[in-house]
């Protein structure tokens, strides 16, 4: 079964709950970087790879994280290849 | 009589924070030794299962947020929630204070076990792939970790780093506090010691298999040292650090002081791994006591470090029948009783549940001793009920630890 733009939705949000602050995730706008909206660091982005990785068990290389900016941008990167 | 020092030299307490498995503060902790409640509790830990240890309670986001204490670890959230209650207790108009003239000198028995268990733990769920190491793991266990979180939060600029001294990591900090100030290298030492060791199942498998990890069906009855039926070490985390500085800068500023710092003494046993011995501890306080320039007969208590081992009581028991045979006022006491061992914090912190004794003159009472094993006979041992001595002015504190380390403070009341 396809995995949706929806469900991945959830699922990073589920790893930026363990990262940033619950209220912040709330006003959470989907175009905007992370790093501006969660005040996330070097680290934390990460911890945002790592999760994503344990979740999926899927190797994401140093070379693709400016794909992982915003939660659309994220969502673009990981929906084809969940799908393959 | 103590050495003749002139006030810049004379290094006093003017601040302490504390975390003990029976109190958050120096009030609770106090009050806690004097009406006999232990800290200690059931537990349970990963592989290795149930078993009792000593667990703070302290609320640690009272002085850093959430997101902090999720980067750093449990004995950098514990020095900085010890180190903030310090400050507060100091008076330290910190704004003011120049933080490039702070040290921060942290005692640990050890740092980093429980990150690489949780790491392999973790990378255990994904067949050992590395790739899910996390990029955590080396700030976090990096030996200068704990002191590094605290000059992150109180942004420190002077000295920091961590003394590994095993169990006598709380006193050997303490001592490097004092040479930091006489040397003139700070004139804030932040010293103590912090164990964060109960959230690491090894420590308690390998007193395990030394047979000499504590058991019994009541925890608070678990950790009674100098007891015929005393079985090992209940292990506690906790933490303690003083604010040390000079008595002239003290006095300048017209701070209170706890208690003044009056001798130290170090050495090593150089015979065995585990085993202590009661030659060298005894010349470790004989060296406190010419350090500070006072007689066995001028201290009032003496705080043992033993833990309930069943060697590990008796040789400091000799060791002290061998340095106070001549003294008929030496009062003789154990904090671990209450609280369980608390490793690099041990020494710290039981010195601070003594300190109130220079205003309330009782000595706190060594518990759980329901039968005395006679190799622990001494004179003057406070047994089970705190003690009403009335003037308490020298209080000596030992810490000793694995692989033959020994450490000795001595405080002194501090009379203006």
């Amino acid at each position: 079964m396809a995995t949706t733009a929806t469900e991945i939705r959830e699922s990073i949000i589920n790893v930026l709950s363990d990262i940033a602050d619950a209220s912040d995730l709330e006003s959470l706008k989907d175009d905007v970087p992370f790093r501006d909206q969660l005040e996330l660091d070097s680290m934390d982005m990460l911890d945002v790879v790592l999760g994503l990785r344990k979740l999926y068990q899927l190797p994401i290389p140093e070379a693709d994280y400016p794909q992982l900016q915003t939660m659309n941008s994220t969502i673009e990167y990981l929906l084809p290849l969940l799908n393959k | 009589m103590t050495l003749p020092r002139d006030d810049s030299e004379r290094i006093v307490i003017t601040g302490l924070g504390l975390a003990a498995p029976n109190g958050d503060n120096l009030d609770e902790f106090r009050r806690a030794l004097l009406t006999g409640r232990s800290g200690v509790v059931p537990y349970e830990i990963r592989y290795f299962g149930k078993t009792v240890a000593g667990v703070c309670g302290c609320d640690v986001t009272k002085w850093r947020s959430k997101r902090e204490i999720r980067r750093g670890t449990r004995a950098g959230s514990l020095a900085v929630y010890c180190v903030g209650e310090a400050l507060e207790t100091s008076g330290l108009d910190w704004d003011s204070v120049d933080k490039d003239r702070v040290g921060v000198y942290i005692g640990l028995t050890e740092h980093g076990n429980v990150e690489t268990e949780n790491e392999i733990y973790e990378i255990k769920q994904y067949d050992y792939d590395c790739a899910y190491w996390s990029h955590h793991h080396n700030p976090r266990t990096v030996t200068n970790n704990p002191a590094g979180e605290v000059t992150l939060r109180f942004g420190i600029t002077g000295p920091h780093y961590t003394i590994g001294a095993a169990c006598a990591a709380g006193n050997a900090s303490l001592i490097q506090g004092v040479q930091q100030l006489r040397l003139g290298e700070v004139d804030v030492a932040l010293a103590g010691g912090v164990s964060e060791s109960i959230h690491t199942f090894g420590i308690f498998a390998a007193f395990n298999a030394q047979n000499a990890l504590a058991r019994h069906e009541d925890p608070t009855k678990a950790s009674r040292p100098f007891d015929a039926n005393r079985n090992g070490i209940v292990v506690a985390e906790g933490g303690c650090v003083y604010v040390l500085e000079r008595l002239s800068d003290a006095k300048r500023r017209g701070a209170k002081a706890y208690g003044e710092i009056l001798g130290y003494g170090m050495n090593s046993d150089a015979t065995d791994f585990v085993l202590p011995n009661a030659e060298r501890q005894a010349q470790c306080m004989r060296k406190a006591l010419n350090n500070a320039g006072l007689a066995p007969e001028d201290v009032d208590i003496v705080n043992t470090h033993a833990t309930a081992t069943s060697a590990g009581d008796s040789l400091e028991i000799k060791a002290l029948r061998d340095v106070f045979a001549e003294s008929r006022t030496t009062y003789v006491n154990n904090t671990k009783s209450f609280i369980g061992h608390a490793m690099g914090a041990a020494g710290a912190l039981e010195l601070a549940g003594n300190l109130p004794a220079f205003t309330d003159g009782v000595v706190h009472p060594t518990i759980n001793v329901d039968d005395l094993d006679p190799e622990c006979e001494i004179r003057n041992l406070v047994l089970n009920e705190p003690k009403e001595v009335g003037s308490v002015r020298v209080i000596l504190n030992n810490s000793f630890g694995m692989v033959g380390i020994n450490a000795v403070t001595i405080v002194g009341r501090y009379d203006e």
